[in-house]
């Protein structure tokens, strides 16, 4: 099923949660809203699911308006943030709970109940879990019942808030494998809320970034990494060295870095910043143009790569990445006084 | 396993073996513990002991006539017996929809709601009794007309509450998707305005039809039961509400969401997920609110007009009996009302203890089946 959302408003008091937003979310889709808390992405995702209503604007599920529809009805699977597993339930039940609170006439069988149940909890490898507790399980056991629990109802969208916030590094990446080979083979139309760029680009097949309520950019993970469309998205996908200074006829002036700008012929000036992630920066021995003298002045080596600090002439600091291999050929030195080279500047002028 | 654990660590023996270092010097520990032992006894255990002593002075029989071949005590015993659940029952409804709004939901007057839940706790038991008085005494707002024809307001009253009943029904059962909404779903002005006044009309109709209610007859608010189980109900209002307002606000919302978009109707999550969820702070709650109802006594003193025989319950009783130096009467129904609490305590006290080891249980279980 395809979701469409239309100019959604929502206020709490004095606070703009969200602000007319729109986006579409295919049928068959993987889609991340990513968002640093406060950005409205939640409320966006409880919004649809109709556990909240919004000031003004239309959820359209396969074109139909569901705005006003209750959240019993909406046919939404919705995973919450700390699972809200019901405690006085066993695992077996919390998964039943979605087809024994049907009405009675389209209330499944006991046994086609047990069949399913028991299916579902295969399906998240934990049918051995049956008879516990949700306070005996683990967080990522909980999370895959919360999962089952939501899916038992055989949802037309899987909404999933925040997944795998409350589990630790390792037992993340195992889920979110194995939440990517889930959606590849049931195929269910998807959204879920992180503020974890890295998951985000990991998992989803399209991403929407949101920032104070509204949406910055909306597109496959490579175009929000390869083309940031605003500051913002450069900022909160990785660390970015910021370089503030101007446009003016054709040029960029960053700075101690001056480099082409074609894109503002235009003989007035212009306030601009120009953003290089830390592998965007070169180091040198030798000037070659278009780049800066700076004095290292930490070394730190992180695996395969080395992370370089730098302090050009004002004193800025400078984060710099590089290979290890091509460390090793540079052979730098605290102290030393090197070439810095961007590869790439992203330049963004405001208005 | 856990003895092995402690032999092969030296240092866990050492530590279960040295006094603690800010620990206080014997004499301020065992002045500090008998004089809580002093205050216990003298305060608590010695007048409880006493009053059984003094109940059974003249002997079991004397014990055993004193309360049951004297009518009015049996009654009083009886009139408490009666009073004290229904002002629970009351207390329960709105309790648990009072708690319900204000853990749930933001709304205007919500902070208000919260201080008058309260206010039975800060007005005097005698103040509440006198209100009462004044609003359906002889010369109350209500009185005149309830002493001329009580009764007649009766067919009324109920049918009132049964449209209301019916309408907010209605209400609940709408489908929320305009779409879904055939035919009287879609009028819900009409079918409250005509339907309603229909409704009424019919009730009313009925009632007077079978001559349900007494005509002409006053109906008697103070000075008889109806007056007793006000008073009780408002002075135990707010033990169930205290009790389940931080349990509702330490489970949260989450759950019921999560059974709303599962598909469950208002209905089935309050049955299946908000109930079993507060259900030891409601149990909580009705020992409270009951122990409370049981023993209240000067907010009933004023409303009950000590008639015996009809309108004295047990605390009433007991003053009464002493007031007549019967003492071992009096002691004898006191005894009674202390067997009650004692047994709220012990009730309660077992439901803890049930509860702490189930969770007690429940831990080693968890570890153990991680792997």
């Amino acid at each position: 099923m395809s979701i469409e959302v239309h100019g959604l408003t929502k206020r709490f008091g004095n606070f703009l949660a969200l602000n007319r937003v729109s986006f579409t979310v295919n049928q068959g889709e993987l889609l991340a809203l990513l968002g640093p808390s406060g950005s409205g992405k939640t409320t966006l995702l409880r919004i649809i699911a109709g556990l909240e209503n919004p000031d003004s604007g239309t959820v359209l599920f396969d074109g139909d308006d569901a705005t006003e529809q209750s959240a019993k009805d909406r046919g939404v699977g919705f995973v919450f943030q700390h699972y809200a597993l019901f405690r006085h339930m066993s695992v077996f039940e919390n998964v039943a709970f979605g087809m024994r609170v049907r009405p009675r006439s389209q209330r499944p069988l006991e046994s086609e109940i047990r069949r399913k149940v028991n299916d579902l909890l295969a399906l998240v490898q934990l049918d051995y879990l049956g008879d516990r507790y949700p306070s005996q399980l683990s967080g990522g056991q909980r999370q895959r019942v919360a999962l089952a629990r939501a899916l038992a109802v055989e949802p037309k969208v899987l909404l999933l808030d925040e997944p795998f916030g409350a589990l630790d590094a390792k037992v993340r990446q195992e889920l979110r494998r194995w939440l990517r080979r889930l959606h590849a083979d049931i195929h269910l139309t998807s959204v879920f809320v992180t503020h974890d760029q890295e998951e985000a680009l990991e998992l989803a097949n399209r991403v929407v970034v949101m920032n104070e309520g509204k949406i910055e950019q909306d597109g496959t993970p490579e175009e929000v990494v390869e083309h940031p469309a605003t500051p913002f998205v450069v900022n909160f996908l990785g660390n970015v060295n910021i370089f503030h200074g101007r446009v003016q006829a054709g040029k960029a002036l960053l700075g101690p870095l001056a480099i082409e700008y074609p894109e503002h012929p235009h003989s007035e000036a212009r306030r601009a910043a120009g953003y290089a992630r830390p592998h965007e920066l070169d180091l040198r021995r030798s000037e070659d143009g278009g780049g800066l003298w700076a004095t290292v002045t930490d070394v730190r080596i992180v695996g395969a790569f080395v992370k370089i600090e730098v302090a050009d002439g004002d004193g800025q600091r400078l984060q710099v990445e590089l290979g290890r291999e091509q460390y090793d050929g540079l052979r730098v030195t605290l102290g030393e006084r090197l070439y810095v080279k961007p590869k790439r500047v992203r330049v963004f002028t405001s208005e | 396993m856990l003895p092995e654990v402690l032999s092969n660590d030296p240092y866990t023996a050492v530590a279960v073996r040295a006094p603690r270092p800010q620990q206080d010097p014997a004499w301020i520990r065992w002045a500090l513990i008998s004089a809580m032992l002093v205050v216990v006894g003298v305060l608590i255990v010695v007048p409880v002991i006493h009053v059984f002593a003094q109940a059974l002075v003249g002997g079991v029989g004397v014990y055993w006539n004193n309360l049951f071949n004297d009518p009015d005590t049996l009654h009083s015993i009886l009139l408490t017996l009666t009073v004290a659940p229904a002002a629970l029952v009351a207390n329960l409804i709105f309790g648990v929809a009072a708690a319900w709004a204000i853990a749930r939901f933001k709304f205007p007057g919500r902070t208000v709601l919260t201080t008058l839940v309260d206010l039975p706790f800060s007005v005097s038991p005698v103040v509440a009794g006198l209100i009462f008085v004044l609003i359906f005494g002889r010369q109350g707002y209500f009185g005149p007309f309830l002493r001329r024809d009580g009764y007649s307001i009766m067919p009324y009253l109920i049918s009132f509450l049964g449209v209301g009943l019916l309408f907010a029904l209605y209400v609940l059962f709408r489908p929320i998707n305009p779409r879904e909404r055939r035919g009287l779903w879609n009028h819900p002005r009409l079918v409250g305005l005509v339907g309603g006044a229909a409704v009424f009309g019919l009730l009313v109709f009925l009632q007077q039809y079978f001559e349900l209610w007494p005509r002409n007859e006053s109906l008697r608010i103070i000075f008889a039961t109806p007056g007793l189980i006000l008073a009780t109900a408002f002075v135990t209002c707010p033990f169930v509400a205290r009790e389940l307002i931080p349990v509702m606000e330490a489970t949260g919302a989450d759950e019921e969401l999560a059974a709303v978009s599962l598909g469950a109707n208002g209905w089935r999550m309050f049955w299946r997920i908000t109930l079993p969820n507060i259900k030891w702070g409601l149990v909580y709650g009705i020992i409270l609110c009951n122990a409370r109802a049981m023993g209240e006594f000067g907010a009933v003193y004023v409303v009950s007009g000590h008639i015996a025989g009809q309108t004295d319950t047990m605390p009433l009783r007991i003053e009464k009996l002493f007031q007549e130096y019967n003492l071992p009467g009096s002691f004898a129904v006191a005894s009674v009302l202390t067997l009650l609490a004692i047994l709220t305590l012990i009730v309660r006290s077992r439901l803890e203890t049930d509860v702490h080891s189930r969770v007690s249980v429940a831990k080693p279980q968890a570890t153990g089946a991680q792997r």
